[in-house]
């Protein structure tokens, strides 16, 4: 990031400084922060501000992956690629264990999204984390533009959306009991575009369904779902194989993929930048359920 | 591309959320989706048009009640610059809500009704911009469709207001007459308001000069964490951590460390992209020293000429965010750029009328959503400037230490 002499920061730059003056604030003021991450683009974009936040030291916390069991090979390597060459310790929080240990039941629908929030929990109980930063975006979805960087969650985890702390300026109050937590939103104030713009400028490495390729998939609900293990064809529903690519990274059975050619990072970004339906919209089938699917979710602790 | 950071007042009735909806639709960044659900939603209540204002309902208590309950925050762009609006609802919890969304904004977007001209709220809502130094301030008269677009409405409110402002510090203030329900003058000129010689709303977003708000002169650099890897490459790295709040900052530079008084210069300052010739806010940096001193957080690095005011006395402009109200005497925690300290409250010198100014020196507490001047005494001292002359050095939290709630936001005087 150079200086220029009007002393003005980009909007990037500006971002990017704010969301390393969060990783900083979390690393001084708690004892046992993690850090979520799915190989997703926001965990990513996440981990790679934590790590210039505390370089050239090491990122001084591990980092936690809730697994559905249900997830595309291509990020798992990615995931346990990263957190080699980064030299992180990875916490994995298992849903099948959950099931297994009698936590949840799977549902009837095999849709094991809903599920990850009971995990989710136990393992922040399990690893007495004190803070838990997550990737999401303000401008991801309603609920969550109203959410602030430091979320206090009480000792089941629950968000209550209308008694929030006030948060001003660059002040964040981390204060909690025993066995609360915070969840610390990093890239509250990036769009999708900022995140896509970003990776390209430090050349972030994905895992490769995030650019188009080949895929089996089939429609369901109007979004391209892939062929897979996790996936029942359904009769009437047409198998073909085209081009595509993921916007965002869920459980297999649950996210959609666009059909795209779009194999470059500036390819990808003159797509997001035309693109006129939210990537939520256009590939969660988790967001459809009610109106307010997300809002309900999070008061339960989801992510 | 620069980001503006802007804070919007008023209440429903003002055609707020009407204003935000027609800025997010009218540059092309409402997606189909949420557009489509809007329309349904519309359709359903039976509304005349499409409603612009449902894009800004969020919660599922805000939608049942039709009100806004907190702030939200929402995201646009042009190809000149990238927006952050801070949507504080006017009517519940006003002073909370835009104390918070005023506290990080370089421009405050106030609406005013045609029809009402100035009321209580518009004062309010001026005077709370004025208090957190919002440097611009834009008064939008909306509803001008409701008054025949009539010049004379326009220049009697603009008039109004300007006699108020008067009486308030506010940097820049300008007016722009507007019809959030038709978009007259929110992106595009009107044609409606031919009488009209100034931009649209939106031109004046993307071409408002926000670079000269920052303090450039007064070096204030809170240590926020210190990294030290003890690794093999890096073996004796000590960097101090934080981001600038003041000034500019350049190796060689002569600097001093709070509290310890100790003198030292600049060898380098760090980033994970490599050594910087400079650094000035808000950049996240790591500065490194040349002796090797005692430093950690919540220390202060200055220039040993121009040091912040080092204290155990603070008197601030306290505004009131808890529903228990201000306790004479009482104890809390204050966190204050990236130091924390505890602090009595000494006395409540006055309370001030939000809506009149008025001072009332009889006051005994602050009670939710009300501002007083307040004399606080801390347990170690605290490194401030005037918030008038710095936001971030100028600025703190009230903890309540029992609960881990924030009850005051503090501008010190």
């Amino acid at each position: 990031m150079s200086a220029s002499t009007t002393y003005e920061l980009s909007s990037q730059q500006a971002l990017e400084a704010e969301s390393i003056h969060i990783f900083r604030e979390v690393a001084a003021e708690f004892e046992r922060p993690v850090l979520l991450f799915s190989g997703g683009k926001d965990s990513v974009v996440m981990l790679h501000l934590a790590a210039k936040a505390f370089w050239p030291a090491p990122i001084p916390f591990p980092v936690m992956h809730i697994d559905t069991g249900h997830n595309f090979t291509e990020v798992l390597e990615f995931r346990d690629r990263t957190v080699e060459r980064l030299g992180l310790r990875l916490v994995v929080g298992s849903v099948e264990d959950s099931i297994a240990k009698g936590r949840v039941r799977e549902r009837p629908d095999g849709i094991r999204n809903p599920l990850q929030t009971v995990t989710l929990l136990d393992s922040i109980t399990d690893g007495q984390f004190d803070a838990v930063f997550g990737g999401a975006r303000r401008d991801e979805e309603k609920a969550r533009a109203k959410e602030r960087v430091f979320s206090f969650r009480d000792e089941f985890g629950q968000w209550d959306p209308k008694n929030q702390r006030p948060e001003l300026w660059s002040l964040y109050n981390g204060r909690h009991h025993k066995g609360e937590h915070i969840r610390v939103f990093p890239l509250s104030n990036w769009t999708e575009l900022d995140i896509w713009t970003y990776l390209a400028a430090e050349n972030v490495d994905l895992p490769s369904i995030y650019f188009a390729h080949e895929r089996e998939v089939f429609q369901r609900d109007g979004m391209w779902l892939a062929v897979s293990e996790f996936t029942q064809v359904r009769e009437g529903e047409e198998v073909v194989r085209m081009s595509v690519r993921y916007r965002t990274v869920g459980d297999v059975p649950i996210t959609g993929a666009v059909e795209s050619t779009a194999k470059t990072y500036d390819e990808v970004i003159t797509e997001v930048a035309a693109t006129r339906v939210t990537e939520r919209g256009a590939t969660r089938a988790d967001d459809r359920l009610t109106e307010a699917a997300m809002e309900d979710r999070k008061r339960e602790g989801y992510f | 591309m620069e980001l503006l950071r802007f804070a919007t007042a008023g209440s429903v009735d003002d055609g707020k959320s009407t204003l935000i909806g027609r800025l997010l639709y009218d540059t092309k960044s409402i997606f189909e989706d949420q557009l489509e659900a809007v329309e349904r939603t519309s359709r359903d209540r039976g509304d005349e048009h499409v409603n612009l204002a449902l894009l800004t309902d969020g919660l599922r208590a805000e939608r049942e009640q039709g009100i806004t309950i907190d702030v939200a925050y929402r995201y646009f762009a042009t190809p000149k610059r990238s927006f952050i609006i801070a949507d504080t609802p006017g009517h519940i919890q006003y002073t909370r809500n835009m104390v918070t969304g005023a506290s990080t904004a370089s421009l405050a977007l106030v609406l005013v009704d045609a029809r009402n001209g100035i009321v209580e709220q518009s004062r309010r809502h001026a005077f709370l911009a004025s208090l957190l130094r919002v440097p611009h301030l834009v008064v939008c008269i909306n509803k001008m469709d409701l008054v025949d677009y009539d010049e004379t409405v326009y220049n009697r409110i603009k008039d109004e207001f300007r006699a108020f402002a008067a009486k308030l510090d506010i940097g820049d203030l300008s007016f722009v007459p507007i019809s959030a329900l038709h978009g007259d003058n929110v992106v595009h000129r009107s044609q409606n308001m031919q009488w009209y010689d100034g931009t649209s709303l939106l031109h004046h977003l993307e071409d408002v000069h926000i670079a000269s708000d920052r303090n450039l002169i007064d070096t204030r650099f809170p240590v926020q964490y210190v990294i030290r890897p003890q690794s093999t490459a890096h073996h004796d790295y000590r960097g101090y951590a934080g981001t600038v709040a003041g000034g500019v900052l350049k190796p060689g530079d002569e600097v001093i460390v709070l509290p310890s008084g100790l003198k030292t210069t600049i060898a380098g300052i760090d980033t994970a992209d490599g050594p910087l010739d400079e650094a000035f806010p808000p950049m996240s940096v790591t500065v490194r020293l040349t002796d090797d001193i005692d430093v950690s957080r919540g220390d202060m690095i200055c220039r040993p000429q121009n040091q912040p005011k080092v204290s155990q006395d603070l008197e601030a402009m306290v505004c009131w965010l808890s529903d228990e109200p201000l306790r004479d005497r009482g104890m809390y925690a204050i966190k204050h750029t990236t130091r924390t300290a505890r602090a009595q409250v000494r006395a409540l010198d006055y309370r001030i009328d939000v809506n009149t100014l008025h001072r009332d020196e009889s006051a005994e507490t602050l009670s939710l959503n009300e501002i007083g001047r307040v004399k606080l005494r801390t347990t170690v001292p605290m490194f401030v400037d005037e918030y008038r002359r710095n936001r971030t050095t100028g600025s703190f939290l009230v903890i309540d230490e029992a609960t881990g709630a924030t009850v005051g936001a503090g501008l010190v005087l």
